[in-house]
Order: structure tokens, then sequence, then C-alpha cells
């Protein structure tokens, strides 16, 4: 809450603490440790393992972009509770890790392949909770309102309120701390390029996020289903005319969106094993989105080339500026590319409503 | 209910403007008296000090009533609003704090329209690269801005961080008994002086609504397209829209800071934001007495809920969908007042058509929210401005 006024911590400690700072006592004056750096020779040294790491982490940003594109085409709707679904999926995921005997702190003792195929099923059942909670969320906060013909920003308040009410539920049931440390695959280098040692994680992450990429591109594309996906997006009325079930288009969508962000949460629990925290969803959750109007909100394609390069660009800007200045690269990047391009770097394609 | 808040506002509007404050003054007299009174069921002592609740439901409102010329007046999605309330709050901050390099300690006064000079740069600043954007990119890019200023009150050195600024200026002023007016424990002059404020922003903008600029806001909002093709410079007017709004942000920024004395980078998060956005849309975006009840409701009811904190957001967020399933309109939508206004006119000239109005009211707004809801859809290809800039 905003205004909730706290007593300053006046302890007398403090006062003399900031008396003695040199800061304090020539003020203007240098600083020994800069508060923003622009290191191009640290840019330069790690550039192979920025470049890297930023797709791994972009491959995640992209498949929860793709949920949020997904619906932003069909419903003109930024789906704000995404980001929560996301939260599911990391959850649930971190709950079978548990069913199935593993512990924090420890490392399991398996060979390679039980290793994979526990991975494949924590993944699989982070899919299903994700995207039955989907289209759970959008039978209770959307339909509703989309009976009445609510104004559209009646939509983003229910999100935000299925957003609070989904963090309180999580928070409320597993408490607020990170949950433990649990780390099925240790990361470990398998080769390197051009001096950078590229981990199993990432080349696993990477290349099943494109694959996720292109099952549900093609999916989109080239199935039944898909067409009636892109049919609403163009145009809800003349495609419930020709007979396509909008409701079963809506809730479909919802389910693809949920299931991709069920396999980001496994991806990111892979990576960032201590990230299964209830408030975890938020700050990824809006990078997400970042990356899907980067690219052009409605285009699934522009998602996962948004997702790459806002994963990049904030590990070349982290090098570039120091690690405080991470989020600030990614959402200058936006505005930047906005300012350019504003429908994006791709436009918007499967809403060519909008366009 | 909702024909009951129409004829309550007919009524009003049919009023002359003594007669209208003649009834207001009782009204804020009361609102004024309220933390004196301290009612037993509606004080949310003893879990919060209930001068200070209504202090803060005091400048929740304010900001309800900066943030609502953006989205309610001009129809622009802003999730970032919170930075201007940061950008006020640090202002005083600087130019007032011990702590601050700046070395300057003005007084509270001369702080406020310094702190409102900022915000209302700092608006024009975000506005003019971004307002060309059209809805949801503009609602993402003013998030990253929100975003972009807190990480910025993290960062750079000078804003301190964490640690913060202490010993913000206050207004001065001693009771006759020798207590300070305006103290950090005591909650009641600060939220007279709010309500003060309130009062006076209200004037503002009711005689800016009814101005061209407000007409323009309104075209803006209901068509951009139909405006820009009648004249409407309307790019000017989303960035006046902009810095205005972002004026009584860094207003109530200024407010805030005095009271509690301290600023630093912990409150101002994008949770706020939405909160900021909840109240206005709550209380009926568009309409200035609902987005103050939306506001109030906001801020006042986890205070008065305290004793349950675990499910206090809980609470919050699932009141939030069941409210705007039952009236996604808000408490108080009220987006037909320019009618109501124009067609006071009409009567006036044309005095016989005064019976047929309040049927007329509801049939037309039943028709502009089908029109609102398929206009979206009737941007299609046909939009001059669809973001080929």
């Amino acid at each position: 809450m905003p205004a909730t006024p706290q007593a300053p911590d006046a302890s007398g400690e403090r006062v003399i603490a900031s008396v003695l700072d040199p800061a304090v006592l020539t003020p203007l004056v240098v600083h020994a440790q800069p508060w923003i750096n622009f290191d191009v020779g640290l840019l330069v040294d790690r550039f192979w393992a920025n470049t890297i790491n930023g797709l791994a982490y972009g491959s995640v940003y992209a498949l929860i972009a793709l949920g949020y594109t997904l619906v932003y085409g069909v419903l003109q709707l930024i789906n704000f509770a995404h980001s929560e679904i996301f939260v599911i999926g990391v959850f649930a995921t971190y709950l079978t890790f548990l069913g199935l005997g593993f512990q924090p702190g420890a490392l399991p003792n398996l060979p390679i392949a039980a290793i994979i195929l526990d991975l494949i099923l924590a993944g699989v059942v982070a899919m299903v909770v994700a995207g039955l909670a989907a289209v759970g969320l959008e039978r209770v906060a959307y339909r509703p309102l989309r009976r009445r013909n609510a104004p559209r920003l009646a939509f983003l308040i229910t999100a935000i309120g299925a957003s609070f009410a989904i963090q309180q539920v999580i928070r409320i049931w597993r408490g607020s701390n990170p949950e433990g440390t649990i780390r099925l695959l240790p990361p470990s280098p398998v080769f390197t390029i051009f001096g950078a040692p590229i981990t199993n994680l990432q080349i696993i992450i990477i290349l099943a996020s494109l694959a996720m990429f292109v099952v549900a591109d093609q999916f989109v594309n080239r199935s039944r289903l898909g067409r009636g996906i892109r049919a609403v997006a163009q145009d809800p009325a003349t495609a419930t005319l020709m007979g396509v079930n909008r409701e079963r288009v809506i809730m479909i969508t919802f389910a693809v969106g949920g299931i991709l962000a069920g396999a980001a949460a496994l991806f990111y629990l892979m990576t960032i094993p201590q990230g299964a925290v209830y408030n975890g969803g938020f700050l990824l959750g809006i990078k997400a989105f970042t990356a899907a109007v980067l690219g052009g909100i409605g285009n699934l394609r522009g998602a996962l080339l948004g997702g790459l390069i806002l994963g990049v660009a904030e590990n070349y800007g982290q090098s570039l500026f120091g690690g405080d200045w991470r989020d600030v690269v990614a959402f200058v990047l936006l505005v930047l590319v906005l300012m350019f391009r504003p429908t994006g770097i791709l436009g918007e394609s499967l809403a060519r409503s909008r366009a | 209910m909702r024909e009951r808040m129409h004829t309550v506002s007919h009524w009003w509007n049919a009023q002359s403007r003594p007669v209208q404050w003649a009834y207001m003054v009782p009204v804020v007299i009361f609102i004024l008296a309220l933390p004196v009174i301290n009612p037993p069921i509606i004080t949310t002592e003893p879990y919060t000090d209930f001068p200070i609740s209504l202090f803060n439901a005091a400048v929740f409102a304010l900001i309800a009533i900066g943030l609502n010329v953006v989205i309610g007046q001009a129809g622009l999605l802003d999730l970032g609003y919170v930075g201007f309330f940061a950008i006020g709050a640090y202002t005083a901050a600087l130019l007032s704090s011990p702590d601050s390099e700046l070395g300057v300690r003005y007084p509270w006064l001369v702080i406020v329209p310094i702190a409102m000079l900022v915000t209302m740069l700092s608006g024009v600043i975000l506005g003019t690269p971004t307002l060309r954007l059209r809805g949801d990119y503009l609602a993402i890019v003013t998030l990253g801005f929100g975003e972009i200023v807190r990480l910025l009150a993290d960062n750079v050195d000078p804003l301190r961080g964490n640690r913060g600024f202490q010993n913000i200026a206050r207004p001065g002023g001693d009771f006759p008994d020798g207590t300070p007016i305006f103290s950090q424990t005591d909650a009641l002059g600060f939220y007279w002086l709010a309500v003060i404020i309130i009062v006076i922003v209200l004037l503002f903008m009711g005689n800016l609504e009814r101005s061209r600029v407000g007409r323009a806001w309104i075209a803006v909002r209901e068509d951009e397209d139909a405006a820009e093709l009648s004249g409407v410079p309307t790019y000017r007017f989303k960035i006046w829209a902009f810095a205005i709004g972002a004026a009584v942000g860094g207003l109530s920024g200024t407010l805030f800071a005095a009271q509690v004395g301290y600023v630093n980078n912990q409150r101002f998060d994008i949770t706020t934001s939405t909160l900021y956005l909840a109240a206005v849309v709550l209380g009926g975006q568009g309409n200035k007495v609902g987005v103050i009840v939306g506001a109030f409701l906001v801020s006042y009811i986890p205070d008065r809920f305290q004793f349950e904190p675990t499910y206090r957001f809980l609470i919050f967020g699932v009141a939030l969908i069941i409210l705007m399933i039952f009236r996604p309109q808000g408490l108080l939508g009220m987006r037909q007042h320019l009618l109501a206004y124009g067609r006071q006119a009409y009567q006036k000239l044309f005095g016989a058509g005064a019976a047929v109005a309040p049927s007329g009211l509801s049939a037309s707004s039943k028709a502009r929210g089908d029109l609102a809801e398929t206009t979206p859809d009737d941007h299609a290809g046909t939009s001059p401005r669809g973001g080929g800039e």
C-alpha cells in the first residue's frame, strides 16, 4: 500500500554515520565507487558469454511473451494476470520436484536419463496446471465482463484484481519466503564459443524453447484451431458468422498461453532454482510483456524476436553500465524502439485489425 | 441503482452554482471535522491512527484526481503515474533535506511550485515521444517510465536509494497551545491542508473541464481520429493532459513527503501505480466525485480491516473482480457529463424537450456504451494515424 507512513529510522547511529560519510562532508565530490559505469572493455570481454546467456534468458521471456501476444491478438486485452499464471507454473514445477523426492539443497544422485525424465515430467505437470489455471482465470475474471460488454479498462482492473488474488493465495499457502533451492541439473560447461563457456542448461533451454515456439507457431498458422484463433483475431464478428465458436477459441488461446508459461516456468526454475516465490512473476511478467511489445504485440514471431533481443540487450547493458542498470536498459530500449517503430519491430500481424 | 445515480447527478447539475456551493460547504466542513469527531464504527483505530489514515486517503484522492485527468478525461492509459508522485516527493527531499547534496533548505511553500513545475516538465518529457503511440503501447511505455524512475531512485547515488532523505521541510505554524499544526505524529493539520488542496484542485479541474481544453480531451477520449479531423490538435492536448496530471501527482508527492518527513525508494513500485489506477476505475473514471470515493475506499478499507492482515490483499483482489463484473463503469461512472451539459443548453434553447431528457439519457448512454465497445474494431484499417508514423 502506498501511503502508510512509517517512522523514519532516525537512529542516532545512522545520523552519525551519515555525518562521517565523506560524501556528506564534501558534497559533489567524485565518488570512489561510481554508481554508473561505462565499461566498454567488459562489454567486449563478455560479449559471447552475454549473448548465449541472454539468449537463454530471452527464450524464457519469449515463451511468456507468447501468452501475452496470443491473448492480445484475440481479445485486444493486456492479460496482466499472465505473470501469475507463470508463477503458478513455477510452483507446480517446484511441488513436482518435491513430490518426486528431490530435497532442497541436496544434489540428486541419479543417472542422467532419470533426471531428464523427471524434468520432462515436471514440465508436463507445470504446463497442464498453468494451462488449466489460465482457462480458469479467463472463466472467472474475463468471461463475465465480456458477457456484459464492459469497457476495456474494466478488464484491466479484473486482471489486476486476479493478479493480487492469485499472489495472495500462493503467499498464504506457501509463505512469503522463497522456497528452498532444488537443482536437478547443475550447470556444467559443454563447449566454448570464442572462449565463452556454454553450459548444458543453456543449450537445453534455448533448444527446447525454440522447439516449443515452432510447435506454437505451427499450431497457430497451420492447424484448424489455429485458423480459428487467427480468424477471431482478425475480425471477431465475421469469424462468428462463419461458424467459429468465439468462446471456444478464446479458451484455447488462454490454454495455449498457459501451457507456454508452464514450460517457461520449468526453464526458469532450472536456471534460477531459488526463484520460487509468490511475487516472483511480477518483474518477469513486465519484461515478457515488454518483449511482446518490442517485437510487435499480437505477432508470434515478434514475441520470440522481442524476447531474445531483450534478454541479450539486458546482458550487454549489465556489462556496460553495471548490474543495477539491467532493468533500466530493458525499459529504455522499449521506449527507443517504440519511438521509431510505434508498432514494434515486426509490427502487429496476428491482429491486423489494429495495424 | 444506476438510474438513481443519474437522477441525483441530474438534479445536481440542474442547481445553480450558489445553491451547489450552499450544499458543498457543510459537506466539506463535515469532511474536515471527521478526524475530530472520530466516529466509532468508521474510525480505523486502534489499528491505525485515524487522522493519519484519513490523510493517506486524502493524498490518495489527490493522486486519483490527477490521474483522472489523464485516464478519465483524455482517455490515456497511464500505468506509471507513481513516477510523478515519486518525482514530486524527491524534489521536496532534494530541496529541503539536510541529506541532500544540493545543500539548500527551502521552505515547503517554495518547494510546492518548484516540484509541480518539475513534474510538469517530466510529464512533457515523457509525453513528447510517447503520446504518438496508441492505447496499449502507451500503457507499457508509461509502465516502463514508472519503473525507470524507481530504478533511478535505487541506483543513482545522490538520490540515496534505500537510505533516503530525512527531515524534509513541512509547513510551519502552531496551534494556540503551542504544538505545531503540521507534525509527523499528528496528521490532523496535514489532513486539513490536504482537503483544502483537494478543494482548490477540484475547482481548478472543474473549470478546466468546461473549458476548450476539457472539451478537447473528451473529444480525444471518445474518438481521437474524429477529433483530429475536426481540427482538434490532439497531440498537443494529450501533452497538456499529461502535464497537468503530472503536476497534480507532483503536488501530492510533496504533500506526502512533508507529512512523513522521510523519502526513500521503497514505496514507488508498480503495485502502487496499479492501486492508483484501481482507485480511478473503481470510482468511475471521468467522474471527479467517483474517483475520490474510489481512492478513499482503496486507501481506507485496508486500514479499517487491518485486523485481518493475512487476507487483506486477497479480499482486495477478489473485491476488484466482483466490483468490475457487476459495475464495470465504476461505482459512480458518469462519462455522459458533457452530454448532460450540452443537453441543458439545448433545453434552455428549446424548453419543450426537457421532459424527454431522463429516458433519452439512459438510451443514449447505452448506445454510447455499445459504440465504445466497437470502437477498437472501427479503427480497423481506416485509421489515418494508425501507427505508421
